[in-house]
Parts: structure tokens; sequence; C-alpha cells
């Protein structure tokens, strides 16, 4: 972790999906954030900040996507561009972009597609292939499939009704696109996640998620057990190779 | 003028009062990355118990106004690990003094680790808890009974020679007569509080937030009813104070002093803000100047 405090300018805070909102934010001075870390937001009128991913992010600008799902994220969609927002930054470990060699495999569950935006960028600007499986309830919903397609990844959607692309979940759609790849990324709800894990080989990753107390460390709010013991998901994750998984 | 934060506590010279709460500092090191830990009056570090524990299941956290609930269940390495490597750990990086927070499920079990602990140079202070709602068949039951809590006392006071404080709980109709208990056993002070049993519903869900069910409620909201648990304390025993609950300013802690508290500890104040407790040091002195306070001893248990 590289924990950093700073207030941010909130750019635009817009939504993009039913219950879905973009929120870009600036401050001048701040680096680029390593993809797959997350951000722990200050809410006016919460006691515990909020842990969101960074989407999207480049020197002095960081673009969060998130879903309303309670009064923290609802408190959030009704700020005001121009307001300021406290945030602890570069939290947690971040993908390992790295352990992918020629072409990758990104597979993301509703807003759990969140994070996959810029760790597409940042395997497309390493030179790699990339192939995205994303899964959503309904077409309104989807996300991010123009902006990873414009990276130059190839994006297979799936949607749960059928009313776009694949009808079913990404565990239908990687049985029926068999995408090519040495290393895998996946992000999203526990439930895919599971489902994903008995039929994906090892060469890969997963984002967990848990409510979250700090995402600091300090509280061990956040524990999930282990192949090497419990481990605290704000601290030693959120990203974990499948291997450290004993489901 | 130079203002004089340090308080004795128990014998053991604090270079200021503040002292982030068991459980809410990680395993301790966390936080050096981001600031000397030097600076820190003492360390409380996670409550430890003889065994290992993953602690419970998740959720363990819960959002409400004014702070939070945990039912995290004193996950932890043992003690092995705490005495073997967390604490030369810390130690290695300052020398603020450093708290060993100790849990058990029977009297006997507090004793061993208590031994541990004594046996640990990188140790300085014990303190017992005997008020975690968030186990079963131990913890909170131990401090909410007289005889009870005089037992674990009498049993941690044969292991070890070192500061002994018992941390009670506020779940009790009168704390006077269990903080007597604990200073008749030879007690050196009194952690008060530990968090107030709680309990959250998602109403969409119809389940509680908590896997447990119910967990233990900090935060801002907790502060005056802590106040008044050390002022009633302070006022019937005559050992010191180490006070706790909803502490996240410097005013706060000043407050906390004059209700009678030595030292303070800063719990969930960390969550919200890993900066806390340095924040609080560095606004002390200002605030001491404000309200004419020279040397912050001065005002312990004024009111
Ligand atoms: C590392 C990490 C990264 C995340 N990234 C994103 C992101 O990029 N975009 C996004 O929209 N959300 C993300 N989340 C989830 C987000 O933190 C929660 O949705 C948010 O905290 C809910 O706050 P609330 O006050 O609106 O809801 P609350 O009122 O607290 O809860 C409402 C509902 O949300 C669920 N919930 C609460 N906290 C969490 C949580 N931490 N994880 C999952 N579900 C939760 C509860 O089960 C409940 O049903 C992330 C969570 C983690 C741990
Ligand atoms: C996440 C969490 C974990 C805690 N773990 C412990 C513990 O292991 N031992 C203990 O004595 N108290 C523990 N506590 C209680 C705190 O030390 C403190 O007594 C309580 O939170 C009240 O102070 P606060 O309002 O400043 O947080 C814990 C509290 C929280 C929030
Ligand atoms: S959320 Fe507090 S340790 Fe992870």
């Amino acid at each position: 972790m590289t924990m950093d405090r700073k207030i941010y300018t909130i750019e635009s805070n817009a939504p993009v999906a039913p219950q879905v909102y973009r929120m870009v934010l600036h401050a001048e001075d701040a680096p680029e954030e390593r993809c797959g870390r997350f951000v722990e937001v200050e809410i006016p009128g919460k006691f515990l900040r909020r842990p969101i991913s960074v989407s999207m992010s480049e020197p002095g600008r960081l673009t969060l996507l998130y879903k309303v799902v309670g009064g923290g994220t609802a408190a959030l969609a009704a700020m005001e561009p121009g307001s300021g927002l406290d945030l602890l930054t570069g939290l947690g470990n971040g993908f390992d972009t790295l352990a992918c060699r020629k072409s990758a495999l990104l597979i993301g569950g509703g807003i759990g597609a969140a994070p996959l935006h810029q760790l597409c960028r940042d395997l497309r600007s390493e030179g790699k292939r990339v192939t995205a499986i994303l899964g959503f309830n309904t077409a309104s919903e989807i996300l991010l499939r123009e902006e990873m397609e414009a990276l130059g990844a190839t994006v297979h959607v799936a949607t749960a009704d059928g009313s776009c692309g694949i009808r079913g979940l990404v565990t239908d759609a990687l049985r029926e696109t068999r995408p090519d790849y040495d290393y895998y990324y996946v992000c999203g709800p526990m439930p895919m996640m599971k489902a994903l894990y008995p039929v994906l080989p090892d060469c890969g990753e997963f984002s967990l998620e848990e409510r979250m107390g700090c995402g600091t460390g300090l509280c061990f709010g956040c524990t999930v057990q282990t192949t090497a013991g419990p481990r605290r998901i704000c601290h030693d994750g959120p990203v974990f190779k499948k291997n450290m998984l004993p489901w | 003028m130079v203002r004089d934060t340090s308080v004795n506590l128990a014998g053991i010279r604090l270079k200021n009062p503040v002292v982030p709460a068991s459980g809410t500092f990680g395993l301790g090191p966390e936080m050096a990355a981001y600031y000397d830990l030097g600076r820190l009056g003492a360390i409380a570090l996670k409550g430890t118990t003889l065994e290992p524990r993953f602690g419970n299941p998740t959720p363990r956290i819960a959002e409400c106004t004014g702070g939070l609930l945990n039912a995290v269940g004193l996950q932890n390495p043992g003690i092995d690990v705490l005495t073997g490597e967390t604490a030369p750990k810390i130690r290695a990086l300052c020398d603020t003094p450093l708290i060993a927070n100790i849990s058990g499920f029977s009297v006997e079990e507090y004793g061993i680790c208590c031994e541990k602990a004594d046996r640990c140079p990188e140790i300085d202070i014990i303190e017992v808890n005997i008020s975690c709602p968030n186990v079963h068949n131990g913890g909170m039951a131990f401090g909410t009974d007289p005889e009870a809590a005089a037992a674990v006392a009498r049993r941690a006071r044969k292991a070890t020679g070192k500061p002994l404080f018992i941390k009670l709980s506020p779940n009790v109709s009168d704390i006077v007569p269990i903080a007597r208990a604990c200073e008749d056993e030879g007690a050196d002070g009194i952690t008060l509080i530990n968090t107030l049993p709680g309990m959250r519903i998602d109403i969409r869900r119809r389940k509680p937030v908590l896997a447990n069910r119910t967990g233990g409620f900090s935060g801002p909201a907790l502060f005056p009813v802590a106040l008044r648990f050390v002022n009633q304390a302070a006022s019937a025993c005559h050992i010191p104070i180490m006070g706790c609950g909803g502490v996240s300013s410097a005013e706060e802690v000043i407050e906390m002093m004059m209700a009678g508290a030595t030292a303070v500890q800063v719990g969930s104040a960390n969550l919200k803000n890993p900066f806390a407790c340095p924040e609080i040091i560095d606004a002390l002195p200002s605030v001491m100047e404000e309200l004419g306070i020279e040397k912050l001893e001065d005002i312990i248990g004024i009111v």
C-alpha cells in the first residue's frame, strides 16, 4: 500500500446506466493510481468511508464508477461538480499486469467491471491482447463495452435476459466464445466468482470484496480465509491469485 | 511556553496521553509506513488469545449513526506470535510503550497469556480485556460480575509484575463494585470502556447486517457514555484510568482527562482517519494554550 489522504474536486458526476454513476475527480498533484487499487471516500453524514475501485486514472485525475445501493452511495450520487471529496487513495495491491505474457482474459460482472477499464488500458499499453467477457442483467445496464473496444479489446457481452449479446451468465459466454489467453483477471459479485473458480485454470487472479470498516488494515473487518491463512482484503488484496483461494 | 503533554501511567512515563485502542490499529506496525509510531503515547495492541483465532464470519462491520458495530470476534494469530514476532517488530521501529491486550475463555487462559506477556521484554503494560461482546462463553461474561472480574484480576496479578490494567465493560448496572474488585486484587489501573452490544437489520433482506447477528457499538456517539463511566470509576478508585470511547479530537482527550483519565485511547477514529492519533497529538499544545493548561497532568480528575 502507498496510502495518501487528499481532497479531490468533483469534475463531473453523472448517471451512465440505471443507478450507476461515473464520477471524475481532480487533484493537482495526485499521481496515477495502479490499476485494481481502490479509494476510501468520506461521505457527508456517514461515519465510515466507502470503498470504491479506481476505474481509470491518470496523473491528477481519477474516475470512479459506482452503483447506488444504499445511503452512502446515494449521498455520493447527490454531490455536485465543484465540491470537494476527502479520499484515501493508493489502497490495496492492484492487478498484476506483468503476470500476463501475451494475451489476457478479463471477466467482469455488473459494477465489478469498473476496475477492468484501467486494467484493459494498462495491458494494451504493455502491448498485450485483451479479450473481455462482461456480464449484466439486461442491455440497459451494460458498462464499459465501448470504452474497452476503443482500447482495442475484443468484448463479449452476456445478459441474463438475453436482451444483448449472449443469453446467460459469464460462464455461458466463456463456454461459447472459448477465448485464447495465458492469464485472466476476474472481478464481480461473489456468486459469479465462485461459479468461475472451478472452470478456470490456475493462471489468474480474482478481485474480492467485503464490507469494510477502515480499508487500511486497521480493523480486521474484511478478513477472508486463504490457503496461507486469514488475510485482510484491504491490506493484502483485494486481488488474490487463484491458488490463494481455498474455494 | 512549552506545554507539558506527558503523563505518568502507573509508573510509566508517556510522552502524551494518546493511545490507539486495541483492535483499531491493526497488529501494530501497519501505520509505521505513514508516521513515526514513536510519536504515540503508547500503543494498545490487537486483542490476543492463547490460540490463533479466525474470528467471526463476515460481514463483521455495520455502519450506524455516530459510529459502527463490529463483530470481528478477536481474530488474532495467538499470543506466541504477538510476543515472538509482532512486539519485537514494533519495538525495532520505536520505543513507545506497548500494551498487550489479553482475552480468554477461562480464568486459567487469561493467566497463561499474562505469564507469556510478562516474559516478553517488549511488552510494558498488560491490559486484560474482560469486556469483549463478540465471543461466546468468554470475554464479557467476566466483566459483568464483580466476583468473576476479581478472579481474573487475581490470576493475572499472580502472573505478572508489570503494570496491569483491567478493561471493563459498560454493560453493567453499576461499574463501581467491579472497578473496586479489580483494585482490591491489585490491578494497577482500569481501562473504560469497551463497546456496547448492538444490532442492525438490513430491512430489504430482512436479515441482521452482521453475520454474528450482534456486535459492539463504538464511535463518537459513545463519548458521553464513556466519559460518565470514567468519571464514576475515577471517583471510586485510587488507581489510574485509561479513558476510551468515542474520542476523536484533542478537546475530547482533555475532557476525558478532566473526568479522571490519565491516558486516553482513540479507537474508531482511526478507522475513519488513519492519521487521527498524530493529528490529535499535534493539536494538543494549542488547545492546552487556549484553555490555560501548562501541564496536562494537572487536569486529571478535576471534575
Ligand atoms: C475493494 C472494494 C471495491 C469496491 N469498488 C466498487 C466500485 O468500483 N463501484 C461500486 O459501485 N461499488 C464498489 N464497492 C462496493 C461499495 O463499497 C458498496 O456498494 C458501498 O460501500 C455501499 O455503501 P452504501 O452506504 O451505499 O450502502 P449500505 O447502506 O452500507 O449497504 C447497502 C447494501 O450494499 C451492500 N454493501 C455494503 N457495503 C458493501 C461492500 N463493501 N461490498 C459489497 N456490498 C456492500 C450491503 O450488503 C447492502 O445490501 C467496492 C467494495 C470494495 C470492498
Ligand atoms: C474493529 C474493532 C475491534 C476491536 N477489538 C478489540 C480488542 O481486540 N480488544 C479490546 O479490548 N477492545 C477492542 N475493541 C474496542 C476498542 O478498543 C474500544 O474500547 C471501543 O471501540 C471504544 O472506543 P472508540 O469509540 O474510540 O472506538 C475493538 C473495537 C473495534 C471498533
Ligand atoms: S476493512 Fe479494516 S482491515 Fe480491512
